[in-house]
């Protein structure tokens, strides 16, 4: 009972980071404004022009990033459970890179605009998922087949958009790598409450499955002996996770490495059995407002958060490899 | 115990991986309230038998019935909740304790809408108690030796309340006092009404602790029946290949089987 109430308190803590996090970010800007100041833009409408920055011009980037954040975080959780390896995540499977490819594809064959690169990333993230599921899938789809066959496919996918890159209009490409590296710099109001609306969907489903994932954790055969419908449970789960990444990554491009990172830094925060899912959507949602905070304000000209991301990411997979070989 | 009713039937079963068939035409009716072992040399499909009973493994022919039904017509939970099994590989997630290991048994007696009750604690707290890991509740099993690491997944196992319990080399990597402590906690569960079902590499266990014994070999029931009926010295050496001679066990009068040494 204690390990459960610990993990519940540092869980609720994580949330509550990840909010206060996203106030202070809202106060930084051309026009910058302290912690009060914007808790009183975002309650009182009366405030003027401090409301209009905050609540419209602020807010929906901010609210952006924690969701994409916590969208990601769960993501990731789910995979790498599934996978049970702390590198299963959909951006290494393959998801981001088929994702990429599908927008390129939008934007530099078909010609077709943002619009076209938002439904050709959903498509060819969709796409290479199927293909990956059904390339690892030999009487039931199990972890380590799923991670090596989506390296693979991952490589090839590379190889394709960089060919697609070489010989699209340099305007085009140009415009393409930038929605390539992930950007929340042309996020609105709409795209937050289609994130949110994802993850309340998300959330409810898994409230479901999520004791089945408890089970997968245990392995196959005590799933099918504790009456899990094994294949059922796994590929509903790995529908919510490639929805959970598919939405955010259509709206602002692939964004590397908190799917990856953000479970095992939930896990090891909160110290729970296996790897938790709200936690992870709390931490994924602090790294992202802080990495987006400091891709906007601190880095000069405002670079693109997935650089930054990749950046953090790079870090941690270093610190995980190195670790998991001193472990060995 | 072999005339007694069995809820659990093999038919004419043809078992197999793949293009591999490992057995055919097995027919197993596991005695209610017995202790069933299944013996016989590696790779003779006993594993795999009790897989199908288990319904890890679909029959390319033939039925597994529960209680007059095909398995496969039970929904899977409440086929659960009937039949329990100890698989040879299990793997516990980082960082879990004991006792929320044991808990994930209770998985076939709880829906999502409805998770954890009171009934599904005092069946934690009972299959704690009756594998005498009370004490490592709070314990992370990562932490835990093999011999205890062993009796938390029994627990879990026996916190699923089902009454028939099937038992896949439950003693292998073991050692001895470890082993008999484990064939003994079995036995106690049996006298208290659990049908145990287990696949055991060791002959002299399957003679003292079960009531009924299943020899097989290249994916045949050789012998079926008591063990003093089953394990005779013709017998092991028909199913083994083993020169042995059959004595009474001095403490329990059950057979035990020597080795012959190599005639010089």
């Amino acid at each position: 009972m204690t390990t459960l109430l610990r993990t519940r308190l540092t869980t609720a803590l994580l949330l509550t980071v990840a909010l206060l996090a996203a106030i202070v970010t809202l106060g930084f800007g051309d026009y910058p404004m302290s912690v009060s100041q914007v808790v009183r833009a975002l309650v009182d409408p009366s405030t003027g022009f401090d409301h209009t920055v905050v609540v419209e011009w602020r807010l929906p980037r901010v609210v952006s990033a924690l969701l994409v954040g916590a969208c990601l975080g769960v993501s990731g959780a789910i995979f790498q459970s599934l996978t049970a390896n702390p590198l299963g995540s959909p951006d290494v499977i393959g998801f981001s890179t088929g994702a990429y490819t599908g927008a390129l594809i939008a934007m530099t064959v078909l010609g077709l605009g943002l619009g076209g690169a938002t439904v050709g990333a959903i498509v060819g993230g969709l796409g290479t998922a199927a293909i990956v599921y059904v390339l690892a899938f030999r009487q039931g789809v199990l972890g380590f087949r799923l991670v090596v066959v989506g390296v693979g496919v991952t490589a090839m996918m590379s190889a394709l958009n960089t060919w697609l890159l070489m010989r699209a209009q340099l305007e085009v490409a140009l415009g393409a790598a930038i929605w390539g590296a992930g950007s929340f710099s042309l996020t609105n109001a709409t795209d937050a409450w289609v994130l949110g609306g994802t993850l309340l969907l998300a959330t409810a489903t898994l409230r479901a499955v999520a004791p089945s994932l408890r089970q997968l954790e245990l392995g196959d055969d005590t799933s099918r002996a504790h009456g899990v419908r094994v294949e059922p449970a796994r590929l509903a789960l790995l529908v919510i996770g490639v929805v959970l990444v598919a939405v955010p990554t259509a709206l602002v491009g692939p964004i590397a490495f908190i799917a990856l990172a953000a479970p095992q830094v939930a896990a090891r925060i909160t110290r729970s059995a296996g790897l938790p899912l709200i936690a992870s959507a709390a931490v994924g949602a602090l790294v992202l407002v802080l990495a987006d905070g400091v891709a906007q304000h601190a880095l000069p000209g405002g670079v693109p958060v997935g650089t930054v991301t990749v950046v953090i990411g790079g870090c941690y997979l270093v610190w995980l490899l190195a670790a998991e070989t001193r472990r060995r | 115990m072999s005339s007694s009713p069995a809820r659990l039937v093999a038919e004419e079963l043809t078992l197999g991986y793949e293009r591999r068939i490992v057995a055919e035409n097995l027919s197993v009716a596991v005695p209610d309230g017995g202790f069933t072992a299944i013996v016989g040399p590696n790779a003779c499909g006993k594993s795999t038998l009790l897989r199908a009973l288990a319904r890890l493994l679909s029959p390319k022919a033939g039925t597994v019935v529960l209680d007059g039904r095909a398995a496969g017509d039970h929904p899977p939970k409440d086929f659960a909740r009937q039949v329990g099994l100890l698989p040879q590989t299990a793997s516990a997630p980082d960082g879990i304790t004991v006792r929320e290991l044991v808990g994930r048994g209770r998985f076939p007696h709880q829906a999502w809408w409805r998770p954890s009750t009171s009934e599904d604690a005092a069946a934690v707290d009972l299959a704690l108690e009756q594998t005498d890991t009370t004490a490592l509740a709070d314990r992370r099993v990562d932490e835990l030796s093999g011999g205890q690491r062993q009796r938390v997944w029994v627990a879990m196992a026996l916190a699923q309340q089902a009454g028939i319990l099937l038992l896949d080399e439950p003693t292998t990597f073991l050692d001895i006092a470890h082993q008999v402590e484990l064939m003994d906690l079995f036995a106690a569960l049996n006298r208290r009404g659990v049908t145990v079902v287990a696949v055991l590499h060791d002959l002299n266990h399957a003679a003292r602790y079960a009531s009924h014994v299943i020899a097989m070999r290249d994916g045949q029931i050789r012998a079926s029946g008591v063990a003093r009926e089953v394990v005779t010295a013709h017998l092991v050496e028909e199913v083994f290949g083993l020169r042995c001679v059959v004595i009474d066990d001095p403490e329990t009068g059950t057979p035990l089987v020597v080795p012959r040494a190599p005639s010089l």
